[in-house]
């Protein structure tokens, strides 16, 4: 398993991708958080990052699948996935490796953005003005999100040998898992009885509610489960769809 | 190190790929693969290396039930799989590095080095895989396969594509790894098979047609005389097949037929008279023992009557 996430994480940063990955990532959120008037943190009345946790998923919408399409759909086009699967691991090493790799690059694209949390707390009158328990909560959420949105990449790549589907797929699914449920609970059939259970089926409930800074074990086990859900099924589209 | 095959067959869907294959291949042997394309080789290595699951029958390699044990067997054998898949961006040595991370090998740069020699790929170390020749990325397939030392080893149309330097190239080398292992590959080149193998297993459409050693298929199959003619413009086919002594004829292009008899019986005389009296004109004639490409082709069924 460490074979293929050492292996993963080298090509993530041979071949660019995890430069423009990053680069991309930090370009955008820099550019809403402080330069942009609408959104600056710097025009805000309130020292508070909600900006960039408003903005960071929707991001995460099309970077995320931007990294993980190449993982097993390359795998599969370039014929390499029979000569790992006959290596001594078995689908759930490759599966686990490649998606930690991922996870890895999506942490190290959040380590940077520190540096708001630093500005904002000298920025804040007094200093330290700061909700931090509501920050971390903010991060752990972003990075769980970041992490189920890779699961789903990593499914969308196991389908198909082209990464272009493969990403299509994989930003479909996050959207509809990220915002899907929310707007599905807006159907007449569910209003007023059950629109609030139809919402919790949703990533979006789950991540705002772990951003107001009490973590409750509900959400994570909301995010680990549907991480371990699309990881699974992986993992059987590898061992029966392809080798069949 | 054993491999032992039983009754080994595998269904796609409707369709038969492989039906009931049995062999056994000891270890020092070098078995060869031999058929058509499309006649389920690499559907059986694919068994064999335990990637895909048969239908039913069963695989041992060294008393290891394939199925059963995936992690020890992936351990012993060494596999090339069909088309030589490899890494296109990453540089020769960090492929070799990555592929010995699988195993447990004490000492990877050490190994990685050892392998680039005994390949003979010294000279193309520093390079990307994607920027060599199709005979060097064959040779870094053979590094992958052979990185941990496996005692069997699998290769899969090992020699496809390669000029005719590289050819000899590549098979010496398998030739020198089947002294200490044991080697199964495939091909569809019957020469290949001349040039490398202890034994000869033929298949096709998933059916086992032969399972011998090279000298008892040259014997069992030389009951038979060969005579090759070429004409220049028509001749009459019908009039050779009434000669007598000829067992049947086959036309393998428009202008040559070949004429089978019996063994020891000349028929020269006899064709040449025929072609004067039909006012034919043969420019060659030649007279064979069968060859190994003639067996092969009288098992897989491309003889034409």
């Amino acid at each position: 398993m460490w074979v293929i996430y050492k292996k993963e994480l080298t090509t993530f940063f041979n071949n660019l991708t995890g430069y423009l990955v990053l680069g991309v990532f930090l370009t955008v959120m820099g550019l809403f958080l402080f330069v942009f008037p609408e959104t600056s943190l710097l025009e805000s009345n309130f020292a508070s990052l909600e900006p960039f946790f408003e903005m960071a998923p929707s991001l995460f919408l099309f970077l995320v699948p931007a990294i993980t399409m190449r993982l097993l759909a390359e795998e599969r086009q370039l014929g390499t996935l029979a000569l790992l699967l006959t290596k001594p691991i078995d689908e759930m090493g490759l599966v686990i490796g490649k998606f930690l790799a991922a996870v890895s690059l999506l942490f190290l694209a959040l380590v940077p953005t520190l540096f708001y949390y630093i500005t904002l707390y000298f920025l804040g009158s007094p200093v330290g003005n700061l909700d931090t328990g509501a920050i971390m909560g903010s991060y752990l959420g972003l990075l769980l999100l970041g992490s189920a949105f890779a699961s789903i990449g990593m499914l969308a790549s196991s389908l198909t040998e082209s990464q272009i589907v493969a990403f299509v797929l994989a930003v479909t699914g996050c959207f509809l898992f990220f915002y899907g449920f929310y707007f599905l609970s807006g159907l007449p059939v569910f209003f007023g009885k059950w629109d609030a259970l139809v919402q919790q089926f949703g990533m979006d409930y789950h991540y705002h509610a772990l951003s107001k800074g009490a973590p409750d074990t509900r959400d994570l086990i909301y995010f680990l489960s549907v991480i371990a859900i699309f990881l699974l099924i992986t993992r059987f589209v590898l061992q029966y769809r392809i080798r069949s | 190190m054993s491999v032992r095959v039983e009754g080994l067959t595998k269904i796609y869907g409707e369709q038969k790929a492989i039906d009931k294959l049995s062999f056994q291949v000891e270890k020092g042997q070098i078995l060869g693969f031999l058929g058509p394309n499309g006649a389920g080789k690499s559907t059986t290595m694919k068994i064999l290396t335990g990637y895909l699951p048969p239908t039913e029958g069963s695989v041992e390699i060294g008393g290891f039930d394939v199925q059963a044990n995936p992690k020890e067997i992936r351990r012993l054998i060494g596999y090339l799989p069909e088309n030589n898949p490899l890494y296109g961006d990453l540089y020769i040595k960090e492929y070799l590095h990555f592929v010995a991370g699988f195993y447990p090998i004490k000492n990877p740069s050490a190994r990685v080095s050892e392998v680039i020699d005994l390949i003979g790929l010294t000279p193309e170390k520093h390079k990307k895989i994607g920027a060599l020749s199709k005979g060097y990325k064959q040779r870094v397939g053979l590094a992958q396969a052979i990185i941990h030392d496996p005692q069997v080893l699998i290769l899969d149309e090992p020699t496809t594509g390669l000029d005719p330097n590289q050819l000899v190239e590549i098979r010496s080398l398998i030739k020198a790894l089947g002294k200490e292992k044991t080697l199964i590959f495939s091909t569809h080149i019957m020469q290949e098979v001349t040039a490398l193998c202890d034994r000869v297993l033929i298949i096709k459409d998933g059916k086992m047609q032969a399972n011998d050693t090279l000298q008892n298929l040259q014997s069992t199959f030389q009951g038979e005389w060969v005579t090759t003619i070429t004409f220049q413009g028509p001749f009459t086919l019908e009039h050779f097949k009434k000669i007598k002594d000829v067992q049947r004829i086959r036309q393998i292009h428009p202008d040559v037929i070949q004429v089978i008899t019996a063994p020891g019986i000349d028929v020269r005389p006899l064709i040449f008279k025929q072609a004067v009296k039909d006012d034919n004109i043969i420019i060659g004639m030649q007279q064979d023992r069968r060859s190994v490409e003639e067996i092969f082709q009288k098992l897989t069924g491309s003889d034409i009557q």
